[in-house]
């Protein structure tokens, strides 16, 4: 059962680094969190990396796994041969801090200008009266565990440092969607996606969706409906003089259906 | 020392889950400036694995729901030793601490009719857990994370900055409590990323760590649960109670290995999930012990029934607390009924459609398909014990959390008291919100009260505080920190684990002595900058800290009672109900002493039904004129 596999491991800090070899024990049914954590106990006490739960839950222990956005917890070895050299490396498109651990603070600045939640003033705590299949579409969004895998593919980021100012990443993106398909939000934040969070940057490439370990339909279910919003709202004359007598929550267009897969 | 990072708040909050968020909007919104500290990163924090709901008595499913009832199961869960002001406390204010999410942007799953639906779960007399899916933890702590959020900005449109108000120090590890003259003073702590020391000038402190985890080999917790709270409270002059009572949650993974111990929520057995041994049998109806014989069902087929005519039939027994029914599957492990991996089945691929099961535990479905090839809609889980919560914490007054130190208050799992011997699932995430609120507003008015007059942070202190978190550095050739851990968890495992006796707990207070000598020679490898070994010889201090305060508990209660079972004493005592067993430093261990509980108040006492209170109570302490 137990084997040795032989890994590449990027230490280093902000200055520099490089990968290097270890050689470790892999027991049946491990994941690539149970390996890094062996590497610690036995050979590299100091070898820096985030995780919490181990369980798929919290989004800490991403990184890249042969190149790919990956959590480490949910990672088995037994999607890699015995005989292959796996290698990981820190989420590219953020800051090394030391060796695995990244400065992820990007993220937490991004969240910090998305417009709040804002119900009508005049409802009370426990008078909240909402259909399940009217809040399904913002709890797919609400799924996310804030792994920040899918802003670390996003090549508007990934491969152009100078768009992080302008560019808030799919994460952020579609938490202005989850707040725009809230039923009982009142802001319209249409404006603040493409003018302060460059939804103008995204062309559904959807990278993000497919490293998304939640499964959420980012691209389809979030960015698309929100471009199509934005375009009513900036292209369409008629839209939005309709839109000054109107809720904004009442001129959207339907999420498309869930895709397969 | 004329480098160090120094910061002045009137509140520093210790810990960013459900409680310490809940207590910092609290003190923010009570005009105080406030400071949380956290070992991870913001959003992280332990709560996101809370999966079944938030018990609360809201009435949205089952109308007869109300908080006598809510209180009814919680001290019935608790086996009578919680603290019933807290459970009170905790069953009234739940509500409203729910709904109030709704106003921070929660999105709970709902009824039919558009209010927040509600789930069974063990213990609760009606569906009560506010949830979604089965990923509610994350709900709530996302959005209290936007609550906070949301905070600053109003802030930033204030004073132009969006942390006047509200500051977070994300990968920060308190280390010690500053005290001075008998009250808070602040706290000293590093900087994972960089092992530099800050130091927050604080009249008071919120503790809000969560628990003990990570001191037992198998076990739900993450790297974070090293009892941090408990010990710092602890060495800082405050009390701990009833520490011996740890929550071994029933339905733990068993199998890979290296997933063994991770959480399988309760939701499987409140949505119709039943457990099973090796022979098919449903073994739980062999477990309903006596005082549960009257709400419980007695065959299989009535069980069943309850699930869609609750009125008429008694539920089944795989929703018995968490105690018993964790105490039933290691007995038929035991007895050689068990799974092959040492576990037993607990299967809802029989029970519901697949698509209904991917729909209400969908992040069950992901948890067992991707780390161990088991497709639940189709085949049975296999289950065991895994070391879940810690019932026992740091003792405070119930109505505004403040421990025996001036200054220093708990809430949420670093807490004792409110669950008695034994937690109610979903009372923990409900538990954060009503106490969180709680120990916030507390602070808020001890710091007001307080007025100029705020204990001062010397030199010395911090001083003393760097020499101790330096201290692995200079140890030349000590021992690797990961093998110490290793060993003092299997130590706990199995020595004052789920079953427990004289002998076994007398070994383990042995080992723990010469685990002190370990801890102090453990060395670190490498600089300060985020070294994950350092940081885990600084944990080891307050995990030892911890496992003595539980084992020496757990030896002095000659009884059995929640999450406490001894072989030696398997009889729940009506004496024993009467004591709280408290525990505080002394040189460098714990000694403890016998505390006597407050008696319930008659209103309260008069909601049970005096055949049940003759289970739990001594003859003195029944209603007058009704001893039986």
């Amino acid at each position: 059962m137990t084997y040795k596999a032989k890994f590449r491991v990027w230490r280093g800090d902000d200055e520099s680094g490089d990968l290097q070899n270890y050689e470790v024990d892999v027991n049946e049914g491990e994941v690539v969190l149970d390996i890094v954590h062996r590497l610690q106990a036995t050979q590299a006490p100091d070898l820096a990396v985030r995780w919490n739960c181990k369980a798929g839950k919290c989004g800490s222990c991403s990184a890249e796994v042969n190149g790919k956005p990956r959590l480490m917890c949910m990672t088995r070895m037994n999607t890699f041969t015995e005989d292959e050299v796996i290698t990981i490396t820190p989420m590219r498109t953020f800051p090394v801090i030391r060796d695995l651990v990244t400065d992820v603070s990007y993220n937490y600045t991004k969240a910090r200008m998305v417009p709040a939640f804002a119900p009508p003033a005049d409802l009370e705590p426990g008078d909240y009266r909402m259909a399940q299949v009217d809040v399904e579409r913002s709890q797919e969004f609400r799924k996310c565990i804030e792994c920040f895998m899918c802003n670390n593919v996003c090549h508007a980021v990934r491969d152009h440092e100078e768009n992080k100012t302008t560019f808030s990443g799919p994460r952020f993106l579609m938490r202005i969607a989850e707040l725009d398909m809230h039923p009982l939000d009142t802001v319209d934040r249409r404006k603040v996606a493409v003018d302060d969070h460059g939804l103008g940057y995204c062309n559904i490439t959807k990278c993000c969706t497919e490293v998304c370990p939640e499964h959420i339909h980012i691209t389809d279910n979030a960015l698309i409906p929100l471009k199509e919003r934005v375009a009513d709202k900036r292209y369409d004359p008629i839209f939005s003089i309709a839109s000054l007598f109107s809720r904004s929550k009442d001129t959207r267009t339907p999420a498309p259906e869930t895709p397969k897969g | 020392m004329t480098d160090l990072e120094r910061h002045s708040f009137d509140v520093v909050v210790i810990g960013a889950g459900g409680a310490g968020l809940r207590a910092a909007i609290e003190a923010r919104l009570q005009g105080k400036t406030v400071a949380i500290v956290c070992k991870s990163l913001f959003g992280k924090a332990h709560t996101v694995m809370a999966e079944g709901g938030i018990a609360a008595a809201m009435g949205n499913v089952n109308s007869k729901d109300n908080w006598q009832v809510h209180f009814r199961d919680t001290m019935r869960g608790g086996k009578f030793l919680n603290s019933w002001r807290m459970a009170e406390l905790h069953a009234k204010e739940a509500p409203q601490r729910v709904w109030e999410l709704e106003t921070y942007g929660a999105l709970f799953d709902r009824t039919p009719d558009g209010k927040i639906s509600q789930r069974n779960f063990g213990g609760h007399e009606y569906p009560r857990l506010a949830h979604v899916g089965d990923r509610s933890g994350l709900e709530l702590i996302r959005t209290l994370q936007q609550k906070i959020v949301s905070l600053q900005q109003e802030d930033f449109r204030e004073t132009g900055d969006y942390q006047s108000k509200i500051k977070i120090f994300a990968e920060v590890t308190v280390t010690r409590l500053l005290v001075n003259d008998g009250r808070i003073a602040g706290a000293y702590a590093y900087y994972r990323e960089t092992g530099d020391f800050v130091v927050f000038e604080a009249p008071a402190v919120v503790l809000a760590t969560g628990g003990i985890g990570k001191t037992f080999k198998v076990t739900s917790a993450s790297w974070e649960y090293t009892g941090d709270g408990h010990a710092l409270a602890m060495r800082a002059g405050a009390t701990t109670l009833n520490m011996e009572f740890i929550q071994f949650h029933p339905t733990g993974m068993v199998w890979p290995l290296s997933v063994k111990g991770i959480l399988v929520t309760e939701s499987v057995r409140g949505d119709g999930g039943i457990l099973t041994n090796s022979e098919g049998k449903r073994f739980m109806f062999d477990y309903i012990p006596d005082v549960f014989k009257a709400q419980y069902a007695t065959t299989p087929e009535e069980g069943d029934r309850w699930y869609t005519d609750p009125e008429h039939n008694r539920r089944p027994p795989e929703l018995l607390p968490r105690d018993e029914v964790a105490r039933a599957i290691n007995s038929e492990v035991k007895a050689g009924r068990g799974t092959p991996h040492g576990g037993v089945y607990l299967d809802v691929s029989t029970r519901l459609p697949a698509d209904v099961i991917k729909k209400k535990l969908p992040s069950m479905w992901h948890q067992f398909k991707e780390l161990a090839d088991v497709d639940i809609t189709k085949e049975p889980m296999e289950v065991g014990p895994t070391c879940h919560y810690v019932m026992g914490g740091v003792e405070v007054d119930p109505d505004d959390e403040q421990t025996k130190l001036p200054g220093l208050f708990a809430a949420g799992e670093v807490s004792g008291g409110m669950h008695g011997s034994n937690r109610l699932g979903g009372n923990s995430l409900s538990d954060l919100l009503v106490f969180g609120r709680r120990a916030g507003l507390g602070a808020a008015i001890y710091v007001d009260e307080l007025g100029g007059a705020r204990p001062t942070v010397t030199d010395e202190m911090v001083a003393d505080a760097e020499t101790e978190a330096l201290a692995a550095f200079h140890v030349e050739g000590g021992e690797n920190p990961y093998t110490i851990h290793a060993d003092l968890q299997q130590t706990m495992n199995d020595l004052v684990g789920i079953i427990r006796t004289e002998s076994e707990m007398q070994e383990a207070l042995d080992r723990l002595e010469g685990f002190k000598e370990r801890v102090r020679r453990a060395s670190v490898q490498g600089g300060r900058a985020f070294n994950p070994g350092w940081h885990l010889a600084l944990d080891l201090k307050n995990m030892l800290l911890v496992s003595e305060a539980i084992a020496r508990s757990a030896l002095e209660r000659q009884e059995s009672r929640g999450g406490h079972t001894r072989d030696d004493y398997p009889v729940m005592s009506p004496d024993w109900r009467q004591l709280n067993i408290v525990s505080r430093t002394e040189g460098d261990g714990v000694a403890i002493y016998r505390q006597p509980l407050s008696p319930m108040r008659e209103d309260l006492l008069e909601l049970f039904d005096v055949n049940e209170l003759n289970k739990y109570l001594t003859e003195a302490e029944l209603p007058k004129g009704e001893h039986s």
